[in-house]
């Protein structure tokens, strides 16, 4: 369990957040936001105005005791933004730094599959090579809570993919907290068990990805979600478009290539609604999921409308369409959406 | 096939021009007696002894400045307090005294009825010579360690310290291997300031051969009475101080594609 509460220079950051062991908590928001703050009070290389920092019944901050544990002393693995790979150390060098177990740090890289890779430098490595080496760093001293800034900004598009899967893959095994930043919500809603969104220093809505993007607190967090997710597994079909059988039922297609389990998004305007009942007719959008409505939330003129499709979906109507519809939680109805607004992602 | 620009032949003739204006008064130095003479003049006692203590005065001085230099450019670099713009320019205040000045200065401490009487220890002793190079010779090391250490990547220092290790392990662990072709720079730079370093040393320790008189001090005695000797001392200068710098140079290189 991992409890973080700060204030730091006013406006910079004042949240506070709750991390249960073997979760992960994405916090999410625009640059600027607060978020490497929060990381950084935490690991203890930003000492707030004010605040408490408690892992596992350990204290390592508490403004009020004036207890502040220098970070070596706080066991608290971080994946830096720009990973911070020490450049003068091979990869096995780095991830020993901190453990002094050269065997456990061979283990760990053959884990990440890089055993072959252990006596390159940073600047020999590929980005994706680097970010597993951090991990790998940061995991080696067996954290208490694993702390993750930006880790995957740093990577291409393809590489960010994979990257994604074996983040996803290493945090289903952790036992302890962990606590991602990003300012991308698809990837917080991809990582995080819980989403928690951070704007102006202040978390201005927290849950699951999905909760939030059908119901948006504010008009910024309706913005700020934007894409929304889908699970499923996918294969490829005639004409060069993707299927993804969705877990929870029914199926879509995308322009996209995907094979195996995938992740789509999609972005809740870009989804049209329109009754149940309505007769098929011919339209371009080449996907129509039945759906029930779950919540109505108006933000700034919009709806943000919640649907239970077997997965939870979020669709964007303006105020006169949700009227028109009779749009209400139950209000049975069939969400359509093109191919092409969709983008498939290894799940 | 583009014209070649006025500007550009400017240029060119500049560089030619500063080129032989700092070349050509080393070369001569070379050329003004024949090898044989050279190597004969420095079948001096006198001479060797000024070459050897200047070696060793010069290396004591480095080695002083290394030790207590390099903990206190880190400091520097990685905090902000308040006075540290004008500690960093008392630090630096030698690198534009007159060496006149800084020998003055430096009696007016240590003499017997100076600041700080060190009695028989300093004043006229090879000890001395050592204070005078360290003071003269510690902006250059002190500038070179700060600029190395402040473009050490922060991140770095960070990651050292979540990953468990206390500020002196990261200083040794991370940054001086970071800094370190900036502060191999740094030595050379020192170094070189002290092994040319004439005024206040002549000043505050004096010229006795065997004792305090380094080689640019013997060099001076031989200007008047025997020009081939102080051409000969010259010249092993010259090469000392070019092999140091072209050691230096590529040690850098090489720890740069480490």
């Amino acid at each position: 369990m991992l409890h973080a509460s700060a204030r730091a220079e006013p406006g910079d950051l004042d949240a506070a957040v709750d991390v249960p062991a073997g979760t992960c908590l994405a916090v999410a928001g625009p640059s600027g936001a607060g978020k490497t703050t929060l990381v950084r009070v935490i690991a203890g290389l930003h000492r707030p105005l004010t605040g408490r920092v408690e892992v596992g019944g350990t204290t390592w901050l508490d403004s009020a005791s004036k207890t502040d544990l220098p970070p070596e002393r706080r066991r608290c693995g971080v994946v830096f933004q720009d990973h911070a790979l020490f450049g003068h150390m091979s990869a096995l060098d780095n991830v020993a730094y901190g453990s002094h177990d050269r065997r456990g740090a061979h283990d760990l890289l053959e884990r990440f599959g890089l055993a072959a890779r252990e006596h390159a430098k940073p600047r020999e490595l590929s980005g994706g090579e680097r970010q597993r080496v951090a991990l790998a760093r940061a995991l080696a001293r067996a954290p208490q809570v694993l702390l993750l800034d930006e880790p995957l900004s740093a990577l291409d598009a393809t590489t960010r993919a994979s990257a994604t899967r074996e983040l996803q893959a290493v945090l289903a095994d952790l036992a302890v907290p962990s606590l991602l930043v990003t300012h991308d919500f698809a990837e917080a809603a991809l990582i995080g068990d819980r989403v928690a969104v951070l704007d102006g220093g202040r978390i201005v809505q927290e849950g699951m990805a999905a909760e939030l993007a059908a119901r948006p607190a504010s008009a910024f967090i309706a913005d700020f979600t934007g894409a929304v997710v889908l699970y499923g597994s996918a294969r490829s079909v005639a004409d060069g478009l993707t299927e993804i059988a969705l877990d929870g039922g029914g199926t879509l297609v995308s322009v996209h290539p995907g094979a195996g389990r995938v992740a789509v998004t999609l972005y809740p305007w870009e989804i049209s609604l329109e009754p149940a009942d309505t007769a098929l007719h011919a339209t371009s959008a080449r996907n129509r999921l039945a759906a029930r409505v779950t919540s109505v939330t108006e933000v700034g003129g919009r709806v943000r409308v919640g649907l239970d499709a077997g997965q939870p979906l979020a669709a964007e109507v303006t105020a006169p369409a949700a009227r028109e519809l009779g749009l209400a939680p139950g209000v049975l109805v069939a969400a359509t959406f093109k191919a092409a607004a969709t983008r498939v992602v290894p799940g | 096939m583009s014209a070649v620009s006025p500007f550009r032949v400017v240029a060119a003739g500049a560089l030619a021009l500063l080129v032989a204006f700092l070349a050509l008064p080393v070369v001569a130095i070379f050329v003004e007696q024949s090898p044989g003479e050279l190597i004969g003049a420095l079948d001096d006692p006198g001479a060797l002894d000024a070459l050897w203590l200047s070696l060793q005065t010069s290396l004591a001085a480095v080695v002083i400045l290394v030790v207590v230099g390099t903990p206190a450019a880190w400091l520097l670099a990685t905090r902000r307090f308040r006075g540290h713009a004008l500690l960093v320019t008392v630090l630096e205040l030698p690198l534009v005294l007159p060496p006149a000045v800084a020998g003055i200065a430096l009696l007016a401490c240590f003499s017997a009825d100076g600041l700080l009487p060190t009695g028989n220890l300093l004043v006229l002793q090879t000890a001395g010579v050592i204070v005078a190079l360290t003071f003269v010779a510690a902006p250059f090391y002190l500038r070179a360690a700060q600029a190395a250490f402040e473009s050490v990547d922060r991140s770095w220092l960070d990651a050292s310290r979540t990953l468990g290790a206390g500020e002196a392990r990261t200083f040794a662990r991370i940054a001086i291997p970071a800094a370190l072709p900036g502060l191999i720079a740094g030595v050379a730079l020192g170094w070189g300031r002290a092994l040319g370093e004439f005024g206040a040393t002549l000043m505050f320790a004096g010229s006795f051969r065997g004792i305090t008189q380094t080689a640019p001090l013997a060099i001076y005695e031989r200007f008047g009475t025997d020009f081939t000797g102080a051409l000969a001392l010259s010249a092993v200068l010259i090469v000392l101080s070019a092999a140091l710098l072209l050691t230096v140079k590529s040690g850098v290189a090489r720890l740069g594609t480490r």
